[in-house]
């Protein structure tokens, strides 16, 4: 379980955290979603180390630490895939820093490539492939740190929507299959319905929740569940006073 | 443009008919401007004289080009890890340029003597600059979530070197390096002009006394060869090494 305990960040006079709280629990799918500036990418970078935080504590599994540092993975909306190595080499690359067993971390990068669909593709270089296979192998990279908190921080954003809902399942067998603790960030309303255990709507900064819905349906979902429709309803709304969209 | 080579063969083929018909309408003496056509004609015949006399001058710039790099790729390193030196070290690479070549020749001279030691110093401190530079700019122009991803993944200093900033520079690198192996003919055959007795800017100078004009042109065609030549191992080089960028 990731708990995130009165955390506070400030930039200069601008406060993005005060006294931010969270808990998420240990295989869960957490999804956050609030509006644009609001502080989620900020609360990545101070769970990440990134950034440092001003006060607050996080905590992974009853240890506390000044951020998660080596316990999470994390995915970001670019692949950042390096263009000199090959797919296979940049799934590698985790293992390599680590200076970890190359032959076993070999085996096992192929096994997740089989897995995600990008067998045969191994020795291509990223600018041979399609923005979606580039995600796909940043996934598998993702996977190769073994951690078992996976932050995700709007992974999907750049795709087109058939590449989106292909890796939303990738997503879901992440959870499901590795038993990954997900912590992801979007503004897509549709993907964090289809995924979500728990999702979290945030405030505008200083980042407070706004709402938490517990999701309970079986998944794989459809957007044509009648909770779903009305919970993205509510969900827009919420988002849409926070932007001062909606008059009352 | 689908052939680029095309377009400036015919440009320089041109320039070169267009001088021929001029200096023989014009009926100009060969002392003082010769034709193309005897220019290369004295190019092939005089040969054997002309040779020995470019091998020294290209030993001087290929040394050059050896020290330079020795010492302008370990400086950006270290300018880029601590800026700090960057600041202190700043002003003097500028007055490496501001002060021009012509100027502290014949200093190199006495320093060095008339040997091949003050013609490979001029080049070296010729090229030295840009390949610094660009390198330097190279390092800084990796993107900061590359720099993230490696900081996350537990990369040291020297595992983003490797893996990441050198690569990412390299590009730059070489383009420091076009600039520098095309300028690198001009410090050396300063050099040769200030004092010597070997390479073809020492040939310039006995020629120029005897008003053998094309000869002089001669041993200027070749230098022009030599940069010209320098210029396209590095391009394929750079074709080589930095196969990524020519894939896209």
């Amino acid at each position: 379980m990731l708990r995130i305990v009165n955390l506070t960040k400030h930039f200069d006079d601008l406060i993005i955290l005060e006294k931010f709280n969270l808990t998420v629990p240990s295989d869960g799918f957490t999804v956050l979603i609030g509006p644009s500036g609001c502080g989620k990418s900020t609360l990545f970078d101070l769970l990440t180390g990134v950034v440092p935080k001003d006060s607050g504590e996080i905590v992974w599994e009853q240890r506390r630490m000044n951020h998660l540092g080596r316990n999470a993975a994390y995915m970001q909306q670019k692949d950042l895939l390096l263009p000199w190595f090959s797919l296979l080499e940049n799934a590698l690359l985790p293992a390599r820093i680590s200076k970890t067993d190359m032959v076993k971390s070999e085996i096992k990068a192929r096994k997740l490539f089989r897995r995600l669909g990008l067998a045969g593709f191994e020795n291509y270089h990223p600018a041979k492939i399609s923005g979606g296979m580039r995600q796909r192998c940043a996934l598998v990279r993702t996977l190769m740190f073994d951690y078992e908190l996976v932050l995700l921080d709007e992974p999907l954003s750049a795709l087109d929507a058939i590449t989106r809902r292909s890796l939303q399942a990738l997503l879901l067998m992440l959870q499901s299959d590795f038993r990954k603790t997900i912590l992801m960030i979007t503004h897509d309303i549709e993907e964090a319905l289809l995924l979500a255990d728990e999702l979290i709507v945030l405030t505008p900064a200083p980042m407070r929740i706004r709402k938490r819905f517990a999701l309970t349906s079986p998944k794989p979902r459809r957007m044509n569940d009648p909770f779903l429709v009305e919970l993205k309803e509510r969900m827009l709304e919420l988002l849409q006073e926070d932007a001062g969209l909606i008059i009352r | 443009m689908k052939y680029p080579a095309v377009y400036s063969t015919a440009a320089v083929l041109l320039f070169l008919f267009l001088w021929e018909a001029a200096c023989r309408y014009y009926q100009v003496q060969d002392f003082i401007l010769p034709v193309p056509s005897r220019i290369l004609t004295v190019a092939i015949t005089r040969a054997a004289l002309l040779a020995p006399h470019a091998g020294v001058t290209a030993l001087e710039v290929i040394i050059g080009i050896l020290i330079s790099l020795a010492v302008a790729v370990p400086l950006a390193v270290i300018m880029f890890a601590h800026p700090s030196v960057e600041k202190a070290l700043a002003p003097f690479l500028v007055a490496s340029q501001a002060v021009p070549v012509f100027a502290i020749a014949p200093l190199l001279v006495v320093w060095l003597g008339y040997g091949m030691a003050s013609k490979v110093l001029m080049a070296a401190i010729i090229i030295f600059f840009p390949i610094t530079v660009n390198l330097l700019q190279g390092f800084k122009n990796c993107d900061p979530e590359y720099r993230v991803l490696f900081q996350l993944m537990g990369a040291d200093f020297r595992q983003s070197l490797r893996l990441l900033l050198w690569p990412w520079a390299l590009p730059h690198f070489f383009a420091g390096l076009k600039v520098g192996v095309a300028v690198a003919t001009i410090g050396a055959v300063i050099g040769e002009w200030v004092g010597a007795q070997q390479g073809l800017g020492y040939l310039m100078i006995q020629f120029n006394a005897r008003l053998q004009t094309d000869l002089v042109f001669a041993a200027i065609l070749w230098l022009s060869a030599m940069g010209m030549t320098l210029w396209f191992i590095v391009g394929w080089l750079e074709k080589k090494i930095v196969r990524w960028k020519f894939e896209r």
